[in-house]
């Protein structure tokens, strides 16, 4: 999910942003992120029990913030803020569904550790929980699925989820990322619809329902996981609409998942890529 | 700071190892399972004690279950809709002591038949004989189960059928014959039920009678008026059919008291079952909801009040299909079974076995889910199951059957299902929005559960070891000794599919004893009466019930297994009517018939 409160020293990129956007709230802006996901759960859970257990979400979020605590003690010899830890591990949370305790731990842990392990250029490129989510559902389909049901048959905890998650996404100046998704996403649905012939309304039900609510705002936002420029990311997030179009007519059951696992870390590559080409062109030139 | 190379490479190793845990744990979890080989009867009896061998054909019977065909707007999602209706009771109508058969059909004009145990191994269809076979004609609905309890206390078990449609009830004349008796009970017009269980929720002696609604009763399935029908969420839904409890008055009149007495729901229904749960000499009521949380409803023989999220088994929504209570570990308590749905990658509910959490009783009673740890928790798209001891070991086992659409073996309709079932109300409920099946599969061809209670607290599936092998589409689950052996066979019905019986063969070293009741001052089927068996430092104890598991009765009579011990201490026999009898050292290896004292 998303990392808008990530260590900085792991990952320069999107700093500014976030620095930008502090001075604009009272409170540190690392924190708006945590405090809206946590919002979502408990009114969630209070009001339709979404949540299996508490002990399982319990247990997700202390083996993140274990695993960050830890890992950052090694690679920067200091202890990390845990705001970052604490969104993947509430993520996980909530999207991992299953009747076991340990895939919420080692989703988590392999989460957190993607983050230290899997680096290109000082920067990992995989969104953690995206990461995690995607390696148990391949190799533990028998134990793990992912939220896919809807919480509550209201439309309004809906809306209010989409409104808060909008407005808290504008601030931080990533809305054009999931406006570009969600409008995407309803074009390919209805080019789905138009050819497999099922209705369109089944082709967009998957947006109405809570795991896209996480995977709008949180993940396919994540400042540490997507490229630099503002049109970068919108065509990033039209890839991964793509990507899951191409993933739906294969009859994926968790394409979104699966498409930003591919789209998100070869965005990233790319454009590491530009930027090693760009930095040796620099230095050419200058010498 | 930079963490050193060995350090980078150590957490490489740690991470790679990490992500090869789940295979790992896949690998130890095949090893634990039994064999999948073909049946070796001495081989399982060594084992497992017991073997079983499906023998329907061999003792003349050959039902196969028709499903319904609905309204044409559902043609797209027809076997999805028309998915359920293969129910089955036992009974012994005819009081010969032989346990017969009822099975439950749903096609239009299909018959429904009772099949006689004629006491040499083979059974007759004898429904159309009695006058309860066309009980399926067009515009009357079609058939989902049948329950038997005796609620006029004459004797003989009289039918309650309910249907998608109009629900009926037959007064048993003697064995001879049955009188249909519907509007004499004032039964409603037509109610979409998927369950209901006879029980004296009052203790005056007399059967009610509760009725749980699938769809709403306002649905007409032949003749939609709106395709806005389905349920308006897949884990939370309410729009479903009410419940009804008819309150017996006597003289064949029942009076519908469900508002009254507390019980207001409209869940979906699938499954109910009763039992005193908190020793109060009422029945509770546990009902099993699709599309949401299972309800516990606690009586004071007078009111009702649903307690499921307060004792854990109603917090967690689910796809309930079955209820069923079993004293697995021997402790004097009942536990509850509620099946789910569990598709690998897709969909992973996991079924839940509700245990009395330890130091909690009466009212302050609570649940926790013990499925995991007792090993009976996946079952793939899970229907009806029930308790029993398969192999008189002197511990409960869990027999489950599962498979919802078995139609093109390579192509799924999952991706579909849960593409819909995830989305807002106003998709999900309209069944003009849901994509075409196309003949594809869901969740079909699966394999059935015998899970052996090792009685150390872990349940093992032998199901393929001991012989049951077949992949339909199971619905109903019941267990009787059909031949009076003193074991427990297995019937199973299948949607669109044959019943089977599941002759079971039992190793002679284990003992059995069991207990037929009749009530006097209590209702004369014994219902809600419990039996606490004793022996060698052991204790367990059932209950007579008036339904059971999923769209499924089993025997009235308890059946006990003994292990290798050849002596009861005592059994202890609490009546409906708050009577209480001691039987110091019943005989074992025969039937106790047990009247009530005066």
């Amino acid at each position: 999910m998303s990392q808008f409160t990530g260590e900085p020293t792991l990952t320069p990129v999107g700093s500014a942003l976030e620095v930008g956007e502090r001075k604009k709230f009272r409170f540190d802006n690392r924190y708006v992120a945590p405090l809206f996901i946590t919002g979502i759960l408990l009114v969630g859970h209070l009001s339709y029990g979404i949540l299996e257990s508490y002990k399982k979400t319990a247990l997700a979020i202390i083996a993140a913030i274990i695993v960050e605590l830890v890992l950052g003690r090694i690679f920067f010899g200091k202890w990390l803020n845990l705001a970052s830890a604490y969104i993947t591990g509430i993520s996980v949370g909530i999207l991992v569904r299953s009747p076991a305790y340990w895939p919420y731990a080692l989703c988590s842990v392999i989460s957190i550790m993607s983050k230290y392990v899997l680096r290109v250029k000082g920067r990992h490129i995989w969104n953690p929980s995206n990461f995690g989510i995607a390696v148990l559902l391949f190799l533990a389909p028998e134990t793990m699925a992912v939220l896919s049901i809807q919480w509550g048959n209201n439309l309004l905890p809906i809306v209010v989820i989409w409104t808060l998650g909008s407005i808290i996404i504008w601030r931080a100046r990533r809305f054009h990322i999931s406006v570009t998704y969600v409008v995407s996403f309803f074009l390919f649905a209805f080019l789905r619809s138009w050819i497999t012939g099922d209705p369109w309304q089944s082709e967009v039900a998957p947006i109405t329902g809570p795991m896209y609510q996480l995977f709008v705002f949180f993940m396919i936002t994540d400042p540490k996981t997507t490229v630099r420029s503002r049109t970068g990311q919108c065509v990033v997030a039209s890839c991964v609409a793509l990507v899951e179009f191409i993933l739906r007519l294969g009859q994926v059951v968790y394409a979104p998942i699966y498409a930003l696992f591919l789209v998100g870390p070869a965005a990233n590559l790319i454009e590491i890529w530009l930027d090693s080409h760009r930095q040796k062109s620099v230095l050419a030139a200058t010498t | 700071m930079t963490p050193g190379r060995q350090v980078r490479i150590a957490l490489l190793v740690l991470f790679l190892a990490l992500i090869a845990t789940p295979i790992a744990i896949k690998r130890l979890e095949a090893r634990r399972e039994v064999g999948k080989s073909k049946l070796d009867t001495s081989l399982a009896l060594a084992r497992y004690g017991f073997y079983l061998q499906e023998v329907a054909h061999a003792s003349g019977i050959n039902f196969v279950h028709q499903a319904p065909t609905l309204d044409h707007k559902l043609d797209h999602i027809m076997p999805q809709v028309a998915s359920m209706g293969a129910g089955a009771s036992i009974v012994d109508f005819d009081r010969d002591g032989w346990q017969d058969i009822y099975l439950t059909n749903s096609g239009e004009g299909s018959k429904n038949s009772l099949y006689r145990n004629m006491g040499d191994g083979t059974f007759k269809d004898m429904a159309g004989e009695l006058g309860i076979a066309d009980v399926n004609q067009p515009g009357t609905g079609v058939s989902m189960g049948a329950v038997w309890g005796d609620y006029d206390n004459d004797g003989y078990e009289d039918l309650f059928l309910y249907k998608w449609g109009r629900p009926e009830m037959f007064h048993n004349d003697g064995g001879r014959h049955f009188t249909r008796v519907t509007e004499q009970a004032s039964l409603p017009a037509w109610v979409n039920a998927n369950t209901a269980i006879w029980f004296d929720y009052d203790g005056d002696g007399l059967l009610d009678l509760f009725i749980g609604g699938y769809y709403s009763e306002d649905v007409d399935l032949w003749h939609l008026k709106t395709t806005r029908m389905m349920p308006e969420s897949f884990e939370y839904a309410k729009n479903g059919g009410r419940k009804y409890l008819f309150h017996n008055l006597g003289g064949g009149k029942f009076e519908e008291v469900s508002a009254k007495v507390g019980i207001n729901s409209r869940r979906w229904a699938l499954a109910a079952s009763a039992a005193d749960l908190r020793g109060t000499g009422h029945q509770d009521l546990f009902v099993a909801n699709d599309y949401g949380v299972s309800e516990l409803y606690f009586n004071n023989g007078k009111q009702f009040h649903e307690v499921g999220e307060q004792t854990g088994v109603g917090f967690a929504p689910k796809s309930g299909m079955t209820a069923a209570f079993g004293d697995i570990l021997n402790q004097g308590k009942y536990a509850v079974y509620v099946s789910n749905i569990s598709e690998d990658g897709v969909l992973i509910q996991g079924n839940n076995l509700w245990v009395p959490k330890e130091g909690t009783s009466g009212d302050a009673l609570r649940y926790e889910n013990l499925a995991r740890e007792l090993g009976v928790e996946m079952g793939g798209w899970s229907w009806g199951m029930q308790f029993g001891d398969l192999n008189n070991d002197g511990t409960l086992d869990l027999y489950l059957t599962n498979g919802y659409v078995s139609a093109d073996r390579n192509k799924s309709y999952w991706y579909d299902f849960s593409k819909v079932a995830g989305g807002n109300s106003t998709i999900i409920g309209d069944a003009a929005n849901w994509p075409a099946m196309a003949g594809r599969s869901l969740s079909g061809y699966q394999q059935k559960r015998a899970w052996l209670n090792d009685g150390a607290g872990k349940f093992v599936d032998v199901a393929q070891a001991v012989g049951a092998t077949d992949t339909y589409d199971g619905r109903s689950v019941v267990l009787a000794d059909l031949w009076n052996r003193g074991v427990l066979d297995v019937i199973v019905t299948n949607q669109r599919g044959p019943l089977l019986i599941y002759k079971n063969t039992v190793t002679p070293a284990n003992k059995w004893i069991d207990f037929d009741l009749e009530g006097t001052a209590s209702n004369r089927s014994a219902l809600g009466a419990e039996v606490k068996l004793f022996w060698n430092g052991r204790q367990q104890v059932q209950t007579v019930s008036g339904g059971s598991g999923f769209c499924a009765e089993n025997q009235r009579r308890l059946h006990f297994g003994l292990g290798k011990d050849t002596q009861v201490d005592k059994a202890v026999i609490r009546w409906p009517s708050g009577r209480v009898q001691t039987i110091e050292k019943p005989v074992i290896g025969q039937i106790n018939r047990i009247k009530e004292p005066a």
